[in-house]
């Protein structure tokens, strides 16, 4: 009873130990918010890792693949036939595409990873279609250029694409070779020097749905000048251009007519043909280079020895957008059988297609090591030469830096604790100093060493529970609010604190584990009874009648 | 506990009717024989007490006399169990406690053996009233005291008002003077009703007045309870108001 009562008192009568009680609370809070903010960064990291990867990849180095993807699936499905979800098949290469760049008119040319994709099954093993910019591909993706609406429902503005933006597109391009025909510039045989059509990029994302604002015919875009905001205001020849029929194509064409036709569909990550910048305002922006709509070429090896380098016209029918930068810079997918084709791969005897990679799926919960190392032994390294690899090897270095990085973090901040500790520990040998009299005198009264242990233990274990509870609340608080208190620093520094041209998210990510609160606040209520347990030792240990003297 | 909190009362009559006290009848409470102690001062050993023999008996008022650093302070922590002696002996009622472990000595100075001090070593951060109950708080553990929470309250309020502290009861020590302070400190020590109460110098850091107003409390004690109470003393003039008074000096016991 006394313990209770004298603990108590201490607490009240002391304000240093509101000192400690803060120091406690501080480092209480800063270890929860770090850690949520860590978790935050690690969730949506791996989400966006994960994103367009599937869970586990049987790789073959070369060129030709598996030759026998169909038999392979069916030993995959021996060895984990009940863990796995779904599989699908796929073919990589590296490759390069040629674009030209729609408002300057230069080609363009960069190093991408083409990969052939079977449009149905391909979203089954991975979040592929998620991360499609036009509406209906994220249900049902095709590998067909859509009427328009790619940037509805997207947050920022996107320009007018899709068959909108092609036939308006091909119309420039016809008149542009009349016009420079006409001038005597070029000759009909040479169009491939024209000069690109400088095209209006028209914002689409405010569109409503299904209402597509699209201009029918080039005469129509002066009117849409009001709601454009990207790309360099168009040349002043509108208004003398003849009126060209391009929707209605009587007679059977053997060229290819842009307007109307497509070449084999391509889905580019949103990064290979566009940059994220700021305008004049300081506001973010996004320059496209070209859009769903434009034609690219595509260069990349067929599977003879030696390779040689086989090109072919695609068009882009949609971008992804998974916001992990090496992902949407890099990654270009087609029709898988087209890539087949393409690249020789399949077998002119047996029409037996090879491919490149099996891509697996597990269903939830398994564990992702345990079926690569089922498959390894399966299909020895020695034997078939895969490379067999969960979406977390791929991404090993930097998933191990950021755990690193979180588990270094933690140690310092649990640091910061134990400085309170510290605190606790000089503030406390204080009071058993100040309150020796008081331990005399209880000793006289029959109170047994324990029981004045017990009381500096009470009153170090109480300033944990207050510190750490307080911390606790502050810190979840702090949580809650982060993304207005970023705004506020944002407001005093002018600074933005995440910078969305460098990060792809406008809010800070974060995610409570309840475990670890739990965990830090059993740490920091352990460390302060910790620090408290050499005072309260030195008290128990005093002699009364020493004690009694001290004055 | 039970038949030692009848004691007192029955003594009461044979206090009203004896007013003076009959050393052979009563039995002895405490015996102590051939004590000593000294204590180091670095490498030099300072003797303390040479073989001091006491004793005292039950319902007496015992005075214990001598100079600073005659060792009476000293006697009195050893009686108390505060302190253990380097030879020798102390039994209280018949067994010998001076050898008890630690746990044991702690019981007995929370419920047989009362203590008043010279600086009356209250509590600062309780009430009075908490000051008078803490013997109690610590001999019960926290759900035992709560049970019977009103009673021990109800004591501690009487034994207040028997010092005549029945207003200052929610006041902390450094509200109070120094007679009302050691009235507490007495009141405190009577909560667990000892059948010995020691005092250290109770009046040395009082004036006149206020220490007659203390002795008058002992005094009572002793006659109208018959509570056995030894107290240590320099002042010749208050330890004449006691039964029997032995001095010592030198750490040895002197009779007159």
């Amino acid at each position: 009873m006394y313990k209770v009562l004298l603990s108590w008192r201490y607490l009240k009568s002391r304000y240093i130990a509101l000192a400690s009680i803060v120091s406690v609370t501080l480092g209480v809070a800063t270890l929860i918010v770090v850690n949520s903010v860590m978790a935050g960064f690690t969730v949506e990291m791996h989400d966006r890792l994960h994103g367009i990867l599937s869970d586990i990849v049987v790789r073959s180095q070369n060129l030709n693949g598996l030759p026998d993807s169909e038999w392979h699936m069916e030993e995959i499905r021996k060895v984990a036939g009940d863990d796995i979800e779904a599989m699908t098949v796929t073919v990589s290469v590296p490759a390069m595409i040629n674009f030209r760049d729609n408002i300057r008119g230069q080609w363009i040319t960069q190093p991408i990873n083409l990969i052939g994709i079977d449009a149905t099954t391909y979203s089954d093993v991975s979040e592929f279609e998620q991360h499609l910019l036009h509406p209906l591909n994220r249900d049902q993706m095709e590998f067909l250029l859509r009427e328009n609406d790619y940037g509805r429902g997207r947050k920022g503005k996107f320009p007018v694409a899709g068959w909108a933006r092609r036939r308006v597109a091909a119309q420039w391009e016809q008149r542009n070779i009349a016009d420079q025909i006409e001038n005597g510039d070029v000759t009909s045989n040479d169009t491939a020097l024209i000069t690109p059509p400088p095209f209006e990029l028209v914002d689409d994302s405010q569109t409503p749905a299904g209402l597509p604002v699209l201009p029918d015919s080039i005469d129509k875009l002066p009117e849409l000048r009001g709601l454009l905001d990207n790309g360099p205001s168009g040349v002043g020849q509108q208004g003398s251009l003849p009126a060209v029929p391009f929707q209605t194509n009587d007679i059977p064409q053997l060229t290819f007519d842009a307007a109307t036709e497509q070449h084999t569909g391509i889905v580019l990550g949103i990064s290979i043909c566009s940059l994220r910048g700021r305008d004049a305002q300081g506001d973010l922006m996004d320059y496209y280079f070209a859009l769903p709509g434009d034609d690219v070429k595509i260069t990349f090896p067929n599977t003879g020895q030696p390779p040689k380098a086989v090109s072919d016209s695609f068009t882009i029918v949609d971008f992804y957008e998974s916001e992990m930068s090496e992902y949407d810079s890099s990654f270009a997918f087609v029709p898988l059988s087209k890539l087949q084709n393409l690249r020789g791969m399949i077998a002119a005897e047996t029409g037996v297609a090879s491919v490149s990679a099996i891509q697996i799926k597990l269903r939830a919960g398994v564990d992702l090591n345990m079926v690569r190392d089922r498959l390894q032994m399966r299909f020895p390294l020695q034997q078939f030469g895969y490379q067999i690899q969960t979406w977390r090897d791929m991404q090993g270095p930097l998933l191990s830096a950021v755990q690193l990085e979180t588990t270094i973090l933690n140690i310092l901040l649990f640091l910061i604790i134990a400085v309170a500790g510290f605190g606790i520990l000089a503030t406390f040998f204080m009071i058993v100093v100040e309150k020796t009299r008081d331990v005399g005198i209880l000793k006289s009264l029959g109170a047994p060493s324990r029981g004045v242990m017990s009381i500096f233990l009470g009153y170090g274990l109480s300033l944990g529970i207050a510190g750490s509870l307080a911390g606790l609340v502050l810190g979840l608080l702090f949580v809650d609010q982060i993304n207005v208190v970023a705004g506020w620093i944002e407001k005093v520094t002018g600074q933005e604190v995440f910078d969305p041209t460098v990060y792809y998210f406008s809010e800070i990510p974060v995610v409570v584990n309840p475990l670890t609160c739990m965990w830090v606040v059993i740490g920091a209520v352990g460390i302060a009874v910790f620090a408290s347990v050499l005072p309260a030792r030195k008290a128990a240990k005093l002699h009364p009648v020493e004690a009694l003297r001290y004055e | 506990m039970s038949s030692a909190y009848k004691l007192p009362e029955t003594k009461i009559t044979l206090g009203a009717q004896q007013s003076q006290f009959d050393q052979a009848a009563a039995p002895v409470v405490m015996r102590a024989a051939g004590l000593m102690k000294s204590y180091r001062k670095g490498q030099v050993e300072i003797p303390v007490l040479n073989g001091v023999d006491f004793e005292v008996s039950e319902g007496e008022f015992q005075a214990i006399v001598g100079t600073s650093g005659s060792g009476k302070s000293t006697l009195l922590h050893l009686l108390a169990t505060l302190d253990q002696p380097d030879g020798g002996e102390i039994f209280f009622q018949g067994n010998r406690i001076d050898n008890l472990p630690a746990k044991s000595r702690d019981i007995l100075r929370n419920r047989y053996i009362g203590m008043v001090f010279q600086f009356y070593h209250l509590l600062p951060e309780l009430s009075a009233l908490e000051n008078v109950l803490m013997p109690l708080m610590i001999r019960y553990g926290f759900t035992k005291y709560m049970l019977r929470r009103r009673k021990n309250r109800q004591r501690a309020k009487e034994l207040l008002d028997k010092v005549g502290l029945s207003h200052r009861l929610k006041h902390r020590p450094r509200e109070l003077s120094g007679g009302e302070m050691q009235r507490v400190a007495i009141a405190r020590s009577l909560i667990a009703d000892p059948q010995l109460l020691l005092a250290d110098e109770p009046t040395g850091n009082l004036d006149r007045q206020a220490g007659d107003e203390i002795m008058e409390i002992f005094r009572d004690l002793n006659r109208e309870q018959g509570l056995t109470v030894v107290m240590v003393t320099h002042d010749d003039v208050i330890a004449e108001q006691a039964d029997r008074t032995i001095h010592l000096v030198e750490g040895r016991v002197q009779t007159r």
